[in-house]
């Protein structure tokens, strides 16, 4: 296997929050420019792993890790490595939506300000909210405050918000689990949708989320110690139908949660 | 355990309870019949002196509260009725305009307005000290110390904030003016300006720590949100965190403004006896409440004019810093509703 | 679907030149931090080096004189202890009545909440204010005089918010479980609070009393304004006497323009910062060793 070919990899990566072990071992390679699904039991470490990704781990004392953990080949735990660098290319939506108590318009140019954007921020707002699915919906009161948006509209303006940045990896920890049904499905329409423009890796405990939603399906669990562990990483086909390992089978056909 | 500790006038439903278990332990299958038996003994618990008492304890404990509200009435009432007599003999309108205060001294004026200017002007250099450096150390404390430096911070304002304003007041006068003047020659020992600053010093905790308690409340997710745009840590701090307390700290500047307003015993120390209509922080000037405190210790004979002026000055200082108060509630109230 | 416009070359991310603007914000934040620090250092110095001298055994045991080297804090001394333990008798137990209807009795409706606002809106009027209120209802339409009890009640109604938030937060902490066993065994509201609520809150609202008195203490307005004395000579011997406070005497001493009594002042304050010191370690101690002992 090529590295050049993954977007994000790890090797035997092991993450610790002061003495309890969240993550043994995993070694797990993301391709680039599809949806990687990382579905698994509550616990199993399936959002430390993602948070690995963007250093978003680091806003936590007690966090350590060992291991080689890269985005495309540069080590993201290195010295050499900014993080503030890193989470404007790999961007991240979180489970509650979080807008900001600002406008809708300066919710997205938040990402641009910081980043020093030159081109035109109208534009540059407008194309954003419109690869988020929310611009018809909002393009007459951009200068409204976003908390008044519902939960479903909110969460889109994160996405809206990430997309700003033009990250190359958008990284989605439950993006749908605090939306009501309708709420979910413009996230996951909204997610196939943007799949060939940018890479996605989602976290979900909705196990048909994402047999709907992704290209590829990690699985993890939790062993002995309680610490997460990489089960199967195969297309999502293959999993859902067809998977390799007997746990996964169980996980998928609901004998244990 | 919980039974053991509620103590010995609850014997009677423990006993009850008591009987219940051990008849149902005894498979007393009957129970129909011995329904009517256990009403009784129940209703037995709830004897009429428990009610009785329970009542009497609960209007007790309303008249206690009442009190806060009695205390209230008691300011009004009293700084109004004794003012009254001031507003006999002086017009409303020539002492909230008149720009000569001279209640003592023959020709008699009462024009407040030099009072005012000079509390106005104290706690103006106050707020110009406190303001940005209460601001910044809450700041700091809530986004950049690790948890070490807020322990050891944390207990240092809050000594500032429990010494006593007598201190304060001795410690403008015999070390900060003196220290003052070498800069500032012009400096006579009692002005406004090193009562200002040391008032600053003292209402420096207020504003950090109700600042400080609006920015720590504003939620981590929106912090994530921010760094996870590739924002660095100051970013975060003022352009997330500041923005979304923005209420809070408002609340509190304000808050302490108010407390400035209403400082005694430093003014009147440091600052002078005289009332002047004058901006100037080098001269001596006189608060309303230093003014308050120089006829409460002269020989003012009750119901004279002088006495009066005491209340009709107090009457302002009290809406004054009431206002002050009510808009500051008002901001965090609405701050409060917005964020949770 | 939408194509994304966005170009890496348009974002000029600077991150040099913003990592240093906030190094300096930080020093900025760090430096402000350390003048409030500096600030009650240089003060707590101060005070110290020219307050030692006078402080002895004399000192505290004299009455003030017109000579300084002569001159004590005795009256005032008394006076202050004498206060402080009258203001917590009329304080405490209203201060606690009112916490628990609050938090044990009231309904929510418009009254409570006016109750509410009206307490803290108390909390923040300006000491002199209750010293007026003192004035014209205890000294003068109640008739008792410029006495001890006048400036007792006084500075009750004044340290009473703080009784009140502090027994509030201590009977909040007592959990629902204890109170709801209570209930569920036929207790009366009163007798939940008497034997379940006020027991386990009793170290909080000690500490919350012992606050309020320690705050009593340190006020010289509202006691100037009842008491009107500044120069004191003998001891009270019962609520109805005339009084001087320890902040009262040291506003006297700074006043007068001889140095002997600066030096003075100084000592006084020592005193009275002691005093305030012990009282406030008690508080603290207390608040932690109980809190020590519930968390287990």
């Amino acid at each position: 296997m090529i590295t050049d070919e993954y977007i994000l990899s790890s090797d035997n990566l092991n993450v610790y929050y002061g003495n309890f072990q969240a993550l043994a071992n995993v070694s797990i390679k993301i391709k680039p420019n599809i949806v990687t699904a990382l579905i698994g039991p509550s616990g199993c470490g399936k959002s430390t792993l993602l948070r690995c990704f963007n250093r978003m781990n680091d806003l936590i004392p007690i966090f350590s890790l060992d291991g080689s953990i890269k985005y495309k080949s540069q080590e993201l735990y290195d010295d050499t490595t900014d993080a503030t660098n890193i989470r404007s290319q790999i961007g991240m939506v979180f489970q509650k939506p979080n807008p900001f108590p600002k406008s809708i318009y300066n919710n997205v140019a938040f990402g641009l300000k910081i980043n020093g954007y030159t081109g035109n921020y109208d534009e540059a707002i407008e194309n954003s909210l419109r690869r988020a699915a929310l611009w018809e919906e909002v393009k007459d009161r951009l200068n409204q405050t976003a908390i008044g948006l519902s939960g479903g509209q909110q969460q889109r303006l994160c996405i809206a918000r990430a997309l700003a940045v033009n990250p190359e990896v958008l990284l989605m920890d439950e993006p749908a689990s605090a939306l009501d049904p309708i709420g979910t499905l413009a996230i996951e329409e909204l997610i196939r949708e943007l799949a060939g423009s940018v890479t996605i890796v989602i976290v979900t405990h909705n196990m048909q989320q994402a047999a709907r939603v992704s290209d590829e399906t990690a699985f993890l669990m939790v062993n002995d110690n309680r610490a997460g562990y990489l089960v199967e990483h195969d297309s999502t086909d293959k999993i859902f139908t067809n998977p390799s390992e007997e746990r996964t089978e169980a996980y998928i056909t609901g004998r244990f949660s | 355990m919980i039974i053991v500790s509620i103590g010995c006038n609850l014997l009677q439903p423990i006993l009850i309870f008591r009987i219940l278990v051990k008849e149902k332990l005894n498979g007393k299958t009957d129970m129909l019949n011995n329904q009517a038996e256990f009403k009784n003994k129940i209703h037995m618990g709830l004897s009429k002196r428990r009610v009785i008492t329970g009542k009497i304890a609960e209007t007790a404990f309303f008249l206690c509260a009442v009190i806060s509200i009695i205390t209230t009435v008691g300011i009004v009432v009293s700084l109004l009725s004794q003012s009254l007599y001031f507003f006999f003999e002086v017009t409303l309108w020539e002492f909230l305009t008149g720009t000569r205060w001279a209640p003592i001294l023959k020709p008699q004026s009462y024009g407040v307005l030099p009072l005012v200017t000079g509390t106005l002007l104290v706690s103006a250099i106050a707020a110009l000290f406190a303001v940005p450096i209460g601001l910044a150390t809450a700041v700091f404390l809530s986004e950049y110390a690790p948890d070490r430096v807020r322990k050891i911070a944390k207990p240092f304002l809050e000594i500032l904030a429990g010494i006593p304003t007598v201190v304060y007041g001795y410690f403008a006068l015999t070390f900060v003016t003196p220290k003052l003047q070498i800069i500032l020659p012009d400096l006579i020992i009692f002005n406004a300006l090193s009562a200002g600053l040391v008032m600053g010093l003292m209402i420096i905790p207020m504003v950090s720590s109700l600042s400080e308690d609006a920015m720590v409340s504003v939620s981590r997710s929106l912090r994530e949100g921010a760094y996870a745009l590739g924002a660095t840590r100051s970013e975060v701090a003022w352009k997330v965190v500041v923005p979304a307390a923005l209420s809070g700290i408002v609340a509190s500047f304000i808050l302490a403004i108010s407390r400035a307003i209403g400082e005694t015993m430093l003014v009147t120390i440091a600052a002078g006896a005289t009332p002047r209509m004058s901006l100037d922080p080098l001269q001596s000037i006189q608060t309303m409440t230093a003014f308050i405190v120089q006829l409460s210790l002269g020989e003012t004979p009750h119901g004279s004019i002088e006495y009066n002026t005491i209340f009709a000055v107090g009457l302002l200082l009290f809406v004054m810093t009431l206002s002050m108060n009510l808009i500051g509630h008002l901001i965090v109230r609405k701050w409060q509703q917005v964020d949770k | 679907m939408i194509k994304n416009i966005l170009k890496k070359e348009n974002y000029n991310q600077n991150l040099n030149s913003r990592y240093t603007k906030g190094k300096l914000y930080f020093t900025v934040f760090f430096t402000a931090l350390m003048i409030a620090i500096i600030g009650l250092t240089i003060l707590l110095f101060q005070i110290i080096s020219q307050g030692t001298e006078m402080l002895s055994w004399t000192f505290v045991s004299s009455y003030p004189s017109r000579f300084p080297e002569k001159a004590g804090i005795l009256s005032a001394l008394v006076g202050s202890i004498w206060l402080m333990g009258l203001t917590g008798i009329f304080a405490v137990p209203f201060g606690i009545g009112t916490a628990v209807y609050l938090e044990e009795y009231a309904p929510k409706n418009k009254f409570t909440q006016f109750l509410e606002i009206n307490i803290s809106n108390l909390a923040g009027v300006p000491s002199i204010v209750y010293g007026l209120l003192g004035l014209a209802v205890f000294v003068g339409a109640m008739n008792m005089g410029r006495t001890l009890i006048a400036g007792a009640l006084t500075m009750a109604l004044l340290v009473m918010p703080i009784v009140i938030l502090a027994s509030r937060e201590a009977i909040k902490q007592v959990p629902n479980s204890h109170r709801e066993a209570a209930y569920a065994l036929g207790a009366t509201r009163w007798e939940v609070v008497r034997s379940v609520v006020l027991p386990s809150a009793i170290p909080g609202i000690m500490t919350g009393a012992i606050l309020s008195m320690s705050r009593a203490v340190g006020e010289a307005a509202p006691v100037l304004a009842v008491s009107a004395l500044v120069y004191l000579t003998f001891v009270p011997t019962d609520p109805f006497d005339r009084f001087t406070v320890m902040p009262i005497q040291i506003y006297n001493w700074v006043s007068r323009p001889q140095d002997g009594f600066r030096d003075l002042a100084a000592s006084g304050i020592i005193l009275l910062l002691v005093l305030l010191l012990s009282m406030n370690s008690i508080a603290i101690y207390i608040r932690s060793k109980y809190q020590n002992k519930s968390e287990e």
